[in-house]
């Protein structure tokens, strides 16, 4: 590097930001970690006190009323499969890690989205942070994960919730934006109230693309999951980790055909919610 | 027509203008020193799509602001209710300033006062027709039994029953405007306000939804400010026409009065090509009687006003010139040689006779049947002139020439 211009020592700053953090509020860090430990576990509990063919046919039922008898022959089948070769319980904790990570992504992602569709200066804030988030590699959120929650699947969702999030925020904002100017117009003309307008034709309207963005949310958290594996989360993730470890291919595709498998039926179960929703227009 | 009995003003529009830019002061101050739009735009970069704009819309009256696009229709329709901010002047509803209002009292006002249709129609495409008609009542926050209720009923006056259920994408393009008319009449607002509601619209349909809200117009009295680029659909449906270019009045008047006096030649360009003999009206053609004789005269006296003025038959009004028939020359001599001295039984009361109102194109049927002069009398049968059949060709002849 050249002597004039000294190096830039922003790793150090980001270190020494990320420290000053987990000391100062690591009792913050620490009760949510704990809270969301109490969640994960209490929601693998419970899906693994059903038993294997209780939770397919709920799963079959579902499918079967949102979408029709293919998706739950698909679903029956698939999941069949992973219950046969013996990963129901990694399934269960990595649908567990998914289904955590995604509300609280959406349950952030909702509220940023609309207020950045309605505010310019918001939507100019927004969108390079946006871009940061899913540009960034994921492993990079790992890192400081460990520090302020410790290793394991707390650290997992915390990675998982930033990794995941834009596209519902991005789509939110899309889906607002793109309502026609005539109907907002109409709106204002009988005298609606910002509330009301949101509520009565701007939601409404956006309602499938913000879906689509709550499905691409689902399956950027599924491809996560798997990487937070490498931080001791437990799952589907970590079964295909230990099978990289022990060089052991078939162990490593067995799982990895679970994980499609749970991405296929989640991705398809959320498209027919969006797609039923369309079908009143 | 405009008729002289609801002369009170519903709404009062007093120097509006517009700018569209990033400031709008500099504009005004430059249109003030008597620059006009195009040399403005040059300049600035801004649009003065609306300047000094005043006009009264009267109670009840269907008023129609025409212009080409880019004249600022649209804008001055927006700036009513202000669905787009006026950058100066004042619009005032009732006598209550709308620009001066809050926010609060604004959306207030929309509710109570506008009822908006709009060209795209801008029904709401995840809501039933009946949940479309139901709007305006929705967000004033009206129970549920209630609004449906009002809202069937707007509906079936739009001729849609039995579609309450459907939604807007299932309904063609006139059924969807009849949705934006029902929303509309449901919403019940003491201004209708019509943004190019039928333009988009195929020409016979658009000639029914015309003929439609001139009859619910009619019937309602609804004070309704009716947008559009065609001339024909604002004589047609218009009490009274406002011709707007370039922002700014270009003339304000009776269709009759557009079409017989353009004030320039932008006007005159505009009614070529309209169908005049549909538009003019017997008042046009109409000339005074030069004489007409009382019902009490008796036949000498009618007889000397007759001959006094070259006539061989007279009209015979009564005191309050209440036309009661025509008398000929005929009949008074025979009557003379009977020695009556009453007129009344001469008079021949089938005399064609037509408002004040009547297109001259139907006048040309009436004169093939008989050729006596037409009667036009108001509407308590007052004698107001006669029509005779050169003076409706001379009239045509004269509307052509413009």
């Amino acid at each position: 590097m050249d002597a004039m211009i000294p190096r830039i020592p922003l790793g150090n700053w980001i270190e020494a930001g990320l420290k000053w953090l987990t000391t100062e509020y690591s009792g913050v860090t620490r009760g949510i970690a704990r809270l969301t430990q109490t969640g994960i576990d209490g929601l693998d509990d419970a899906l693994l006190a059903v038993p294997e063919w209780g939770l397919i046919a709920v799963l079959a039922l579902i499918c079967w009323r949102l979408s029709g008898w293919r998706l739950a022959l698909g679903a029956v089948l698939g999941m069949g499969l992973i219950w046969n070769m013996g990963y129901w319980q990694p399934m269960v904790q990595t649908l567990t890690l998914v289904v955590i990570a995604t509300t609280v992504a959406v349950l952030i992602a909702m509220p940023i989205g609309i207020l950045a569709a309605l505010s310019t200066r918001l939507y100019r804030v927004v969108m390079p942070v946006l871009d940061f988030m899913q540009t960034m590699p994921a492993f990079v959120y790992l890192i400081p994960a460990i520090p302020f929650f410790g290793i394991g699947a707390v650290s997992a969702i915390f990675a998982t919730v930033i990794f995941s999030m834009p596209p519902a925020i991005r789509l939110t904002i899309l889906g607002i934006r793109q309502v026609p100017v005539e109907l907002i117009e109409a709106a204002d003309a009988y005298g609606a109230t910002r509330i009301q307008k949101l509520l009565k034709v701007q939601l409404p309207l956006s309602l499938p693309t913000i879906m689509a963005g709550v499905n691409q949310t689902i399956m950027l958290a599924l491809s996560m999951v798997v990487i937070a594996a490498m931080i001791g989360a437990d799952g589907l993730g970590s079964e295909v980790w230990r099978a990289i470890q022990r060089l052991r291919p078939g162990d490593g595709f067995e799982a990895g055909i679970a994980v499609v498998i749970l991405a296929m039926l989640l991705d398809r179960i959320t498209q027919s919610i969006r797609t039923s929703g369309r079908k009143k227009d | 027509m405009s008729d002289s009995s609801s002369e009170a003003i519903k709404i009062k529009v007093r120097n509006l203008s517009k700018v569209f830019g990033p400031h709008p002061k500099r504009a005004l101050e430059m249109r003030n020193s008597g620059m006009r739009r195009p040399e403005i735009f040059e300049q600035t970069g801004q649009t003065l799509a609306l300047s000094n704009i005043s006009f009264d819309v009267y109670d009840g009256e269907l008023l129609v602001i025409m212009g080409l696009s880019g004249s600022g229709k649209s804008t001055l329709i927006r700036c009513l209710n202000r669905l787009i901010e006026p950058t100066e002047g004042d619009v005032f509803i009732d006598d209550e300033s709308i620009t001066g209002m809050t926010d609060k009292q604004l959306l207030d006002a929309r509710r109570r006062h506008f009822s908006m249709v709009f060209q795209s129609f801008a029904l709401f495409p995840h809501r039933t027709v009946q949940q479309n008609a139901e709007f305006g009542l929705e967000v004033r926050g009206m129970s549920k039994a209630e609004r449906r209720e009002i809202a069937r009923t707007a509906l079936e006056q739009v001729g849609l029953k039995g579609w309450e259920d459907s939604y807007p994408h299932q309904l063609s393009g006139g059924m969807q405007q009849r949705v934006g008319l029902a929303r509309a009449l449901a919403n019940d607002g003491s201004v209708l306000l019509m943004d190019e509601a039928f333009s988009a619209l195929d020409p016979l349909i658009r000639k029914d939804m015309q003929q439609e809200l001139q009859e619910l117009q009619y019937h309602t009295r609804k004070t309704t400010i009716f947008i559009t680029h065609d001339l024909d659909e604002a004589i047609n449906i218009g009490d009274r026409i406002i011709l707007l270019k370039d922002g700014e009045i270009v003339q304000q008047g009776t269709p009759e009065q557009i079409l017989t006096s353009p004030a320039d030649d932008y006007v005159a360009r505009f009614i070529e090509g309209v169908d005049m003999a549909r538009v003019l009206t017997a008042r046009s053609a109409m000339r005074p009687v030069r004489a007409t004789a009382r019902d009490s005269d008796g036949p000498r006296t009618v007889l000397r006003k007759m001959s006094e003025n070259g006539l061989d038959s007279i009209y015979i009004t009564s005191r309050d010139r209440r036309l009661h028939g025509l008398v000929d020359a005929a009949a008074l001599k025979s009557a003379i040689q009977d020695k009556k001295d009453h007129i009344t039984e001469l008079i021949d009361p089938d005399v064609p006779r037509v408002g004040p109102d009547e297109p001259l194109n139907s006048l040309f049927g009436m004169f093939s049947e008989r050729s006596v002069p037409i009667a036009v009398v108001d509407g308590d049968g007052r004698l107001l002139g006669v029509v005779v059949k050169g003076a409706v060709l001379d009239e045509l002849a004269k509307a052509g020439d413009y």
